[in-house]
């Protein structure tokens, strides 16, 4: 009887992984890589609408994804100006290409891999180090192992330590007081390593660049191989980075 | 029921979301008659401290007590203005970690303090509770830990498997949130810093600063602007309990729990996503408007997902209340006592748990809450806090359903004033979040510039809670005791 409950219980589930992370739609009105079009408006106005200063204009108007908090704020006052696509893939090897360009309507380029992604292409497992961020891309960094996104199924997964890990994925600005435990856990992972930096707070400091409570010199004195954009991330842009680093496609 | 005082000094009674000039706030110089008033108030049940702070202008120290009576629905406040470098203990529980607070951000020493330990600055000398007993050993964990979560270190202090003391120190997680909260001017930078303060909180407290801050403003929000917070909240509410459920399955090393719960999450917040474009619900609220619009669409969309969430939610928890293998795990597992609830000064959904009827939303109702009844359960064990959940969950459904059977269909108008906040004022604003009550102080100068915001997580009072849960615990009970309660970091730390 106990057994037929559990039954019922795993058949009124249904199926519920997502067949395909690459090919995956997200519902909604995500905001994604935005689009900048060419209309003419107050330049200015749009620069300074953003609470993040990520918007920038030197005879064209750009966009960072690292910097970008994606509020959608500068899309609502300004909606012939900049829209935002629901692409989730904005995973990148090279800062500069999180950067959008106005006029331009096209994927962000991944970039060249690491040499060490050869080795990782079966399997990649990854220590989490939490450094001041909000909760959030920690949050969506445990959702990727759910049923849905099941991001085992690529051999990526998070392991309880640094020596059993391939590289470490950052969240939050690094704060003063996770300065040295960043370096230290890193310090921990043998090589070859790779560094990833997943949300706009690990990739810029975001909200909190200028706090002085924040210490990024970890992040300058270290070579990053992946750039997660997001806030936060969503897990469709972190498998899909995750894969791209291991070059592998997806399915 | 106003109480009557026997003090000379006589606080300030305000509501939730009440804004009042600051001069207001009457103030003393005499320590005795502030803290005989402190002691008057928190000897009565139904007050609790749901914040202590300093305030520095112009090299003066003026400290503000505000005790929330639930029985009044009022706030009540008043000060004292420290001339010293010197603080002298309450010596109440509950208001322990507000003094370390202030101490350590104004430099003060404390004196005949219980515990007089830093609170969110990290060291390798920290003065950790030492036992000499040549049969104790201690084990130390963090500041990363094994999984996905945020920075702490634990010290346990145990005599073989078992844990006879827990302390925790934090502040790993502070990156200055209360200080960008002055320097950053622009109110979407404010929001943002109030959604990012702990992000599986975001609605919540993005309700609450929005509360606050329009009422610096004198800003009345409309109607729909309060059912779509109030529906916000829920969302909230729904999402996280059942994604901690399933991570308490995970922790008892029940997979189909962890599976079920965890994949019945997820439509829940792609729903938040598709109204609002985030899966937390960042942007979802901002002050004086609903920046994305809950639309009629949204409507019928919400109540078929709310209906096919419900008949798997009910089935996944009908079934763990019935199973031995799971109950064994959580019944008298990291047990916290009334009566330490009560001392500690537990909030939210860990205070229920404990037999604590404390709920920001009946007892100082905001939105579109009423006063009414909420889940409370008396043995305070892993067990009462996943039962809180579970009925937790399908009380938030209830809530969204009747919401969704009165929604005003009415033509969104975005905010076009601009709208300033009152000069030399004091605003608080306390909701109860799906983790407990947050309580947000704003303070305005003599040009209506914000000059203090000072923010208290439920987990402030809670972690105390968690030291106490897993005394005489096996140490492989931990991690359910922790994820019973899943309590901030980066909300305490700011």
């Amino acid at each position: 009887m106990k057994l037929f409950h559990t039954l019922s219980i795993l058949f009124h589930q249904g199926k519920q992984y997502i067949p395909d992370p690459t090919k995956a739609e997200v519902p909604g009105i995500f905001r994604g890589r935005p689009v900048i079009s060419t209309a003419a408006v107050d330049n200015e106005a749009v620069v300074d609408c953003c609470p993040l200063k990520a918007i920038s204009f030197d005879g064209k108007m750009f966009v960072d994804l690292g910097k970008c908090g994606f509020c959608g704020i500068c899309a609502r006052q300004f909606p012939e100006k900049i829209r935002f696509t629901k692409d989730y893939k904005m995973a990148t090897t090279i800062r500069e290409n999180l950067i959008v360009i106005e006029g331009e309507d096209k994927p962000i380029e991944f970039g060249p891999k690491p040499e060490c992604a050869k080795v990782f292409k079966g399997s990649l497992k990854l220590r989490q180090v939490s450094a001041g961020g909000d909760n959030s891309c920690e949050w969506e960094l445990g959702a990727t192992s759910n049923v849905n996104f099941d991001m085992g199924r690529y051999g990526i997964e998070f392991v309880a330590s640094p020596r059993h890990a391939d590289g470490i994925v950052i969240t939050g600005p690094i704060t003063k007081n996770m300065a040295r435990a960043t370096q230290i856990c890193y310090d921990a992972v043998p090589e070859p390593k790779i560094v990833a930096l997943c949300g706009t707070d690990a990739i810029s400091g975001g909200l909190y660049a200028e706090s002085e409570d924040i210490d990024r010199s970890f992040i300058d004195s270290h070579k990053v191989d992946l750039f997660l954009a997001g806030n936060p991330a969503h897990p469709l842009t972190i498998i899909n980075g995750l894969l791209g680093l291991m070059n592998r496609k997806g399915k | 029921m106003l109480p009557l005082y026997y003090s000379d000094m006589k606080p300030l009674s305000i509501k939730n979301l009440q804004t009042v000039a600051f001069s207001q706030i009457p103030s003393t110089e005499d320590y005795s008659e502030f803290s005989a008033l402190v002691h008057e108030l928190m000897a009565i049940e139904s007050c609790h401290c749901v914040n202590y702070f300093a305030y520095k202008k112009n090299d003066a120290l003026r400290l503000i007590m505000c005790i929330a009576n639930d029985d009044s629905a009022s706030i009540e406040v008043f000060g004292f203005s420290l001339n010293d470098d010197k603080l002298e203990s309450l010596q109440i529980e509950a208001c322990n970690r507000f003094e370390r607070e202030i101490a350590e951000n104004f430099d003060l020493s404390l004196l005949n303090h219980s515990w007089p330990k830093p609170l969110r600055t990290t060291s390798d000398d920290y003065p950790f509770y030492r036992d000499e007993d040549e049969e104790i050993h201690e084990v130390g964990v963090g500041p990363i830990h094994a999984g996905i979560i945020e920075p702490g270190h634990f010290r346990f202090t145990c005599k073989g498997e078992k844990i006879l003391n827990l302390e925790i120190m934090l502040g790993y997680q502070h990156r200055g949130v209360e200080k960008l909260m002055v320097e950053k001017l622009m109110l979407s930078q404010k929001a943002m810093l109030a959604e990012s303060v702990a992000a599986d909180s975001a609605v919540s407290n993005s309700v609450a600063f929005a509360g606050v801050w329009e009422s610096l403003c004198g800003f009345t929000a409309r109607k729909e602007l309060l059912y779509a917070r109030t529906l916000a909240c829920e969302l909230e509410r729904i999402a996280i309990h059942t994604g901690d459920l399933s991570a308490i399955c995970g922790d008892v090393a029940y997979q189909l729990g962890n599976a079920v719960y965890g994949r019945l999450r997820t439509p829940v917040i792609n729903f938040i996503q598709k109204w609002c474009g985030n899966r937390l619900g960042k942007t979802a609220v901002r002050p004086f408007e609903t920046p994305y619009p809950f639309t009629l669409e949204l409507v019928t969309d919400l109540r078929v997902i709310l209906a096919a969430f419900e008949k798997d939610f009910v089935e996944m928890s009908q079934k763990i209340r019935r199973f031995p293998s799971v109950l064994s795990r959580l019944e008298r597992t990291g047990i916290v006592t009334t009566e330490q609830a009560e001392a500690i000064g537990a909030v939210g959904m860990a205070g229920r748990a404990s037999g604590i009827y404390r709920d920001i939303r009946r007892s100082h109702p905001y939105l579109l809450y009423q006063a009414g009844n909420t889940a409370v359960k008396h043995h305070g064990d892993v067990y009462a806090r996943t039962q809180i959940r579970m009925e937790e969950v399908v009380a938030s459904i209830g809530i969204i359903r009747s919401l969704l059977d009165s929604w005003p269909y009415n033509e969104y108008s975005h905010a076009k004033e601009n709208y300033s906040p009152a000069a030399d004022s004091f605003a608080l604003g306390l909701v109860e979040g799906w983790r407990g009550e947050a309580c947000h102080v704003a303070i305005t100068d003599e040009a209506g510039r914000l000059a203090l915001y000072k923010y208290k997580d439920p987990s402030f009072h809670n972690w105390t809670a968690l030291e106490l849960a897993v005394r005489n615990n096996e140490i492989s009970d931990f991690p359910i005791c922790n994820k019973s309660f899943n309590l901030s970091y980066c909300g305490h730390d700011l």
